[in-house]
């Protein structure tokens, strides 16, 4: 095999007392796409972070093409070609891609941006991108978003490509796109890396994996002498299994329906735009679209956090018979059983208070029982213990500040915590978020058995192939309509794909 | 009506420069609310360096005076810049605080040598340099017999050129752009290659200086090369840091924006009939427009016409 691009020998990185990459050996080969793989945590992105040069290893060194290299900024991983692509993309919202991409570069003091423009171009004819240089970034969808820091990274000159989860955010169309251009330029002789923990893309798009396990690196393969089981047990260290069990439906019996739901936001743009469905118990209803078609919206109106405009929200118990949610507040809505988890992008912003430790987010449910004028603490806290013990929660204490938690584990805590609370109706907005594997499926556990309990779920994901096998049926919303309903047992995730960009599928063409 | 547009001038001039340079600072993300200090600051620098110069020989040269001024206002001011920097930047203390600290300590440091001088100057309100100030107060040749411009000094059209320049600079240069970039987003312009720490300190030093010179032209100008213990500059501070919000962060539109507070600040004079009590409201006018402003341009969010997004915090590269 050629020589190496980048050798990375004996890397290791701690944060106070946190290890996150102890002396990891890493090549990166031109020619090649390279999947690196680990669960949350593992330290794929501390790794990557030190070619890029936003932190500097604490000991350990690198070689990039043969030359021994000390990487202590950006600028400096720029210079030998090193590009990151961040999984938070660094863009300058008010500014346009041109202006994004020729950030912080060297030249004349005045600016041409007509140039800058021409050059943009021939870039994208060469890849296969479709931007367009003048448009803000903030008028951009995710998947445009992508592509300026892609191209940003290729004017630069960049050989050495890393990108930090690029398709988390993609509708499965965009993220064919991606792929495409990913293999121009491995054609092109560029080095490519690419950190995800879909197993399914490293096995599409990457010649070679690399593994991380608690920030050590456990061993690297060809990806097509390789299989997902094997690579599982390498990043969790045991065996897993990698099926999601989906029991029939129990007796299902309407929960919830959802008529004609029309939702305008603050701006008097409609949201949700007649939206009717019914969810039953003992019944996952899976929620697709891309990312702001309304999935938000229609959550916060069940959970009586949004205005709505016209339809009706009719909730059915079955002793009590049909009672409309519209008109009730918050908490007279979780009161009668229906709760929200929903996990935003900074999985803090709502439902969790990253200030407060363990026990208070758990009293944050429960501040309001009792009659004593002080709060019970003492049931919180065992239930926080229970919750950190049920899902393994990895925390020092119970009374550590849930900011200081990884991701996964703050999305265990609020998960667990309306989980507990013994709903008939649990709404959750993409729980798996930046979740790896094992902790993933812990999560797809989790609400089969609150199915199986009899409770309505109400699932709003992102992966697709996760919707399809977990999902009973599945509500694919599009521009804040309803594209259609599908069986979750007798649909492929193309077809989903398709309902998301286009009211109906293939039908609107 | 060309006397109130002229004292509306020179009214705007003084908080021109205070806008001028606290736009430049905070499109690095400081939100330098010791503008205040600074302008009293390089006012004081100014007066003490020429009140030495003309009291030490016979027949001082104007010019040179000028240049005295200019120099001993412009280093005070960066020195000022440099301790908010230092505060701020370096040590990422919160920067309201620091701001305001930094006004309280110029107006003292101010007032305590104005009054000095005042006492070297023999008694209160007996300091005076005199030719500095017809230094500053000469009128363009060409436009002395021009109504409105008849009695505007130097530095008035200093203003306007700088407002000019500083608007060139952050919308037509690379630089401008990084400095844009470094109050937005400075995570991202760290990750483009941008020293952001360089950019933070050179804009808010920079800015200090400019805004140091609307103290100066106080001093020299506005009361012709005096000093009175009285809040007067720390006001004018305030307006400037309204102006920059009224500006919508942009320098060209703090020109006819200054103007504006001139002549709502200095109406009252030409209404009749007003008592003690409602001058007062009226000389408010320029922050009920502010006001205004500020509720319109919510309403519209118009993305352009916000703030710095990164205004007011503070960075560090490793923050987890």
């Amino acid at each position: 095999m050629n020589e190496p691009a980048v050798s990375m020998r004996d890397i290791s990185k701690t944060f106070g007392t946190v290890v996150a990459n102890d002396k990891v050996w890493l090549d990166i080969y031109r020619g090649e796409v390279l999947a690196l793989l680990g669960e949350n945590g593992s330290g794929k992105t501390t790794l990557m972070n030190m070619l890029s040069g936003i932190y500097y290893p604490d000991s350990g060194q690198i070689t990039v093409d043969g030359r021994e290299v000390s990487i202590r900024s950006p600028k400096d991983a720029f210079d030998l070609g090193i590009g990151m692509i961040h999984q938070h993309f660094k863009l300058v919202d008010v500014l346009t891609a041109a202006e994004n991409i020729i950030l912080g570069l060297p030249g004349k003091g005045r600016l041409d941006m007509k140039a800058v423009a021409a050059k943009i171009r021939s870039i994208c004819d060469l890849y296969g991108f479709d931007i367009d240089p003048n448009q803000k970034i903030y008028d951009m969808s995710v998947s445009q978003k992508q592509t300026v820091e892609i191209v940003k990274v290729l004017y630069r000159g960049a050989d050495i490509l890393i990108l930090d989860e690029p398709t988390a955010v993609l509708t499965p169309q965009e993220t064919d796109k991606l792929f495409n251009v990913l293999r121009n330029m491995r054609n092109d002789n560029k080095a490519v890396v690419i950190i995800t923990h879909k197993l399914h893309e490293v096995e599409e798009i990457s010649d070679r994996v690399a593994v991380l396990r608690h920030g050590a690196f456990v061993g690297d393969m060809l990806t097509k002498d390789t299989t997902p089981s094997e690579m599982t047990n390498m990043m969790v260290g045991h065996p897993v299994s990698l099926n999601i069990v989906r029991p029939e439906p129990e007796n299902p019996r309407p929960r919830l329906t959802v008529e004609g739901l029309t939702v305008r936001d603050a701006d008097g743009i409609v949201r949700l735009d007649h939206v009717s469905f019914t969810a039953n118990s003992g019944e996952i209803l899976g929620i697709a679209g891309v990312s702001g078609s309304g999935q938000k919206e229609l959550l916060e109106a069940i959970a009586g956090l949004q205005h709505v405009e016209s339809g009706s929200i009719t909730y059915l118990d079955d002793q009590k018979g049909p009672e409309s949610l519209i008109g009730k507040n918050p908490l007279e809505i979780s009161r009668m059983g229906v709760t929200l988890s929903f996990v935003p992008e900074d999985r803090l912003g709502m439902g969790l208070v990253g200030a407060m430790d363990l026990t208070d987010n758990m009293l944050l449910r429960s501040f309001r029982k009792g009659r004593s004028l002080f709060a019970d603490r003492k049931t919180p806290h065992r239930l926080a213990e229970r919750v950190v013990h049920d899902l393994d929660v990895n925390t020092p204490s119970i009374d550590t500040q849930v900011r200081k938690l990884s991701g996964g584990n703050v999305q265990k805590v609020l998960v667990g915590r309306e989980i507990s609370s013994a709903p008939t109706v649990l709404m959750t907005a993409y729980a798996v978020r930046g979740l790896d594997i094992n902790s993933s499926y812990t999560i797809y556990d989790l609400i089969t058995k609150q199915k199986q309990q009899g409770v309505a779920v109400i699932y709003v994901g992102e992966d697709l192939d996760v919707l399809v096998e977990l999902c009973d049926r599945i509500l694919v919303l599009c521009g804040g309509r309803v594209s259609g309903i599908v069986d979750g047992r007798n649909t492929s995730k193309r077809e989903v794909g398709l309902m998301m960009t286009k009211l109906g599928g293939e039908a609107g063409k | 009506m060309t006397q109130l547009l002229q004292a509306a001038i020179i009214f705007g001039t003084v908080i021109l420069f205070g806008a001028i340079g606290e736009i430049i600072t905070e499109k690095s993300g400081n939100l330098n609310l010791g503008v205040p200090g600074i302008m009293y600051l390089g006012g004081i620098a100014g007066l003490v360096g020429t009140f030495f110069y003309e009291s030490s020989c016979a027949e001082p040269n104007v010019f040179l005076c000028v240049v005295i001024a200019l120099v001993c206002s412009i280093t005070a001011s960066v020195l000022g810049g440099l301790i908010y920097s230092f505060l701020t930047i370096t040590l990422r203390a919160n920067q309201n605080v620091t701001g305001l600290t930094l006004t309280i300590f110029g107006s003292g440091v101010a007032n305590f040598f104005g009054g000095s001088l005042n006492k070297l100057a023999g008694g209160v309100g007996q300091i005076s340099v005199s030719a500095t100030s017809s230094g500053f107060c000469k009128t363009l040749p060409f436009l002395r017999n021009v109504s409105v411009f008849s009695s505007l000094g130097f530095m008035v059209y200093l203003a306007v050129a700088l407002a000019i320049c500083a608007t060139l600079f952050l919308t037509k240069t690379r630089r401008g752009l990084n400095l844009r970039a470094v109050g937005e987003n400075p995570a991202t312009a760290d990750a483009a290659g941008i020293n952001v720490t360089r950019y933070k300190y050179l804009a808010t030093c920079i800015g200090a200086a400019i805004s140091g010179l609307g103290g100066l032209y106080y001093t020299m100008d506005y009361i012709k090369g005096t000093w009175a213990n009285d809040g007067s500059i720390e006001s004018l501070g305030w307006l400037a840091v309204a102006l920059v919000i009224f500006a919508r962060w942009k320098p060209v539109h703090a020109i006819w924006g200054s103007y504006l507070f001139g002549i709502l600040f200095w109406v009252y004079l030409y209404i009749p009939g007003l008592s003690r009590s409602s001058m007062e409201l009226f000389k408010a006018l320029p922050y009920v427009v502010t006001f205004i402003v500020l509720i319109a341009v919510s309403i519209h969010k118009h993305r352009e016409s916000n703030g710095p997004a990164a205004l007011g915090l503070s960075y560090f590269r490793e923050d987890r």
